[in-house]
């Protein structure tokens, strides 16, 4: 407890997060109200309010990763592992942290985006009624949270700020997706790619994404929740690594 | 206590510190004093449990740093006064160190009081001048108000009021019964605040004692002799068998003393024009014992004597 205090502390007493978060629930916002007042009542899906998510889990992604790389930038890591020589505790006390104000952003961000668009098309069919409904809302804030912990597990193993940030982004932004364009073995590689299943997570898969009908990038193996376990899975391993790197090595 | 045992710390081809014995004893000032490049940070980030030592082990009171129980308490240290981030305030910065060691929040004020940083408490730490980085490093060493105290080149880089502030303190806390651990590679500087030295070079550890025997010790004293019989003067000397070398008009004899010098003139009825005994600085005597340790030769005097030499053979 007395860890997650300490790194609440750290994480706001510098601008950048507030920043971050901010931008990072406009851009949701924006992009829904944006999507609502431009596409049909009848064809506003849920989907479509929460297409700005993309974006505002960039600017967490990068966030994270610059909790702990600007740590290593300015050598407060050292400072840090004198306080709290249990390294482990230390990261992992972090990463919860990250991963809280993450979750926090996206629930604020989704809702709003959702709120914006029934304000701006209050006659398009925009209920939350069913399970898929509320998982492509709500549960954003399950994913923001997961990519933070990758980001920060990233970011621990990379220590610089500009190359976690390209690696984050450059992976799950543009890597991914190319992995798919691959002949022949392209598609089920993607199948099983991380980001891939975070996105089925929150769009599932009968309603998903028409744009995708005409032979796109499929979705992923498994079912949504299997999904999100997945996901989870990959962002606990990396984590594990991140740690045990960081117990290793010196400070 | 702080006792390292066998310490070693090797960087790839480079041994930063080379199987390194010492003991920081209680309650006194003990200077770290060695070259630039001697191992002496490398050595603090061990004590620290920053680094990982690749041999040998260094414990504080019995215990290694990562066994400490919120170490704050026990051990303070300013190795980097540049280890905060620039846009936290220094009562931000100081706050989540208290709180990650179960300090009370009151005490960030009374260490900030301490180093005269109260007037600046919230403005952020980037725009901090060293002297003030270096406050701020030592408020933050006191916070848990530990019995041992590590500091790394203290003085570096500071204008002479900063270096006489900090002189101080160090006095101050020695004054308490603390026990403090400085590294610097000035032995004037040493020589005003440590009772304690543990010098070391090229990783090795050169000497371990108290700051008078290592004065006593490292300054040879030699005698200056100036005569008008010095060829006399200096078969007699040669065949006292003591050590002697030219400079200028007289001698410079190592190994007897001024009196017995006298006394050996008067025998061989030398007149003298100077006998006058001298004593190395202390600048000096560091320099002779890591003189060879030292890392990073310059051949600037290679060079400068090659030059000469070629401005000669061409007839210049």
């Amino acid at each position: 407890m007395t860890l997650l205090a300490v790194e609440r502390i750290k994480l706001f007493t510098t601008r950048s997060p507030w920043w971050s978060g901010a931008i990072a629930i406009a851009l949701m916002a924006a992009f829904a109200g944006l999507v609502a007042a431009n596409a049909p009542a009848d064809e506003l899906t849920m989907a479509n309010t929460q297409f700005g998510a993309t974006f505002g889990l960039v600017v967490v992604m990068v966030l994270a990763a610059l909790a702990i790389t600007t740590e290593y930038r300015f050598g407060t890591i050292r400072a840090t592992f004198q306080a709290v020589p249990n390294r482990t505790s230390a990261l992992l006390a972090k990463t919860g942290v990250v991963a809280a104000v993450a979750f926090v952003i996206a629930e604020i961000g989704a809702f709003l985006a959702w709120g914006l668009a029934n304000v701006i098309k209050p006659e398009a069919n925009l209920a939350l009624n069913s399970m898929a409904d509320w998982r492509n809302v709500a549960g954003a804030g399950l994913i923001f949270a997961l990519a933070a912990v990758v980001a920060v597990a990233l970011g621990t193993l990379v220590r610089h700020s500009a190359g976690a940030i390209a690696i984050v982004l450059v992976y799950s932004q543009v890597a991914e997706p190319l992995i798919s364009q691959l002949p022949s073995v392209g598609p089920d590689i993607y199948r099983w790619l991380p980001f891939n299943m975070a996105q089925k997570f929150l769009t599932g898969d009968p309603e998903v994404a028409p744009q995708f009908a005409d032979g796109g990038p499929p979705s992923a193996a498994l079912s949504p929740w299997w999904a999100l376990a997945y996901f989870a899975a990959f962002a606990g391993v990396l984590l594990t690594i991140a740690v045990a790197t960081a117990n290793k090595r010196d400070a | 206590m702080i006792e390292a045992v066998g310490l070693t710390k090797r960087y790839g081809k480079t041994l930063a510190v080379d199987d390194l014995s010492f003991n920081v004893q209680s309650g006194r000032v003990t200077g770290f004093l060695g070259p630039n490049g001697a191992g002496k940070s490398t050595t603090m980030r061990m004590v620290l449990g920053l680094d990982n030592p690749t041999g040998g082990s260094v414990t504080i009171d019995g215990r290694r740093y990562r066994e400490l129980h919120d170490p704050l308490r026990t051990v303070g240290a300013l190795l980097d006064a540049k280890w905060v981030h620039p846009n936290r305030s220094a009562r931000a910065h100081l706050r989540w160190l208290a709180k990650s060691n179960k300090l009370p929040d009151s005490r960030v004020d009374e260490v900030l009081e301490l180093v005269g940083l109260t007037s600046v408490a919230n403005k952020r730490a980037g725009g901090f001048s060293l002297g003030m980085s270096q406050r701020l490093g030592i408020a933050a060493a006191l916070l848990g108000d530990p019995q041992v105290l590590l500091f790394d080149e203290p003085v570096n880089g500071l204008d002479p009021e900063g270096i006489v502030w900090i002189r101080k303190f160090m006095h101050r806390l020695a004054d308490e019964g603390r026990t403090v651990f400085v590294s610097s590679h000035l032995l004037s500087e040493m020589a005003l605040t440590a009772q304690e030295l543990i010098v070391i070079g090229r990783g090795k550890l050169i000497a371990q004692c108290s700051t008078e025997e290592f004065v006593a010790q490292a300054t040879e004293s030699t005698v200056k002799v100036r005569s008008p019989q010095l060829p006399v003067l200096r078969n007699a000397l040669l065949h006292a068998g003591v050590r002697i070398s030219d400079e200028g008009e007289g001698l410079v004899v190592s190994g007897m003393d001024s009196a017995e010098i006298g006394e050996l003139a008067a025998q061989h009825g030398a007149t003298l024009h100077e006998l006058s005994p001298q004593r190395g600085s202390l600048e000096e005597a560091f320099m002779q014992l890591t003189g060879e340790s030292v890392e990073y030769h310059t051949d600037l005097e290679q060079t400068a004597v090659a030059e000469a030499a070629e401005l000669i053979s061409t007839g210049k």
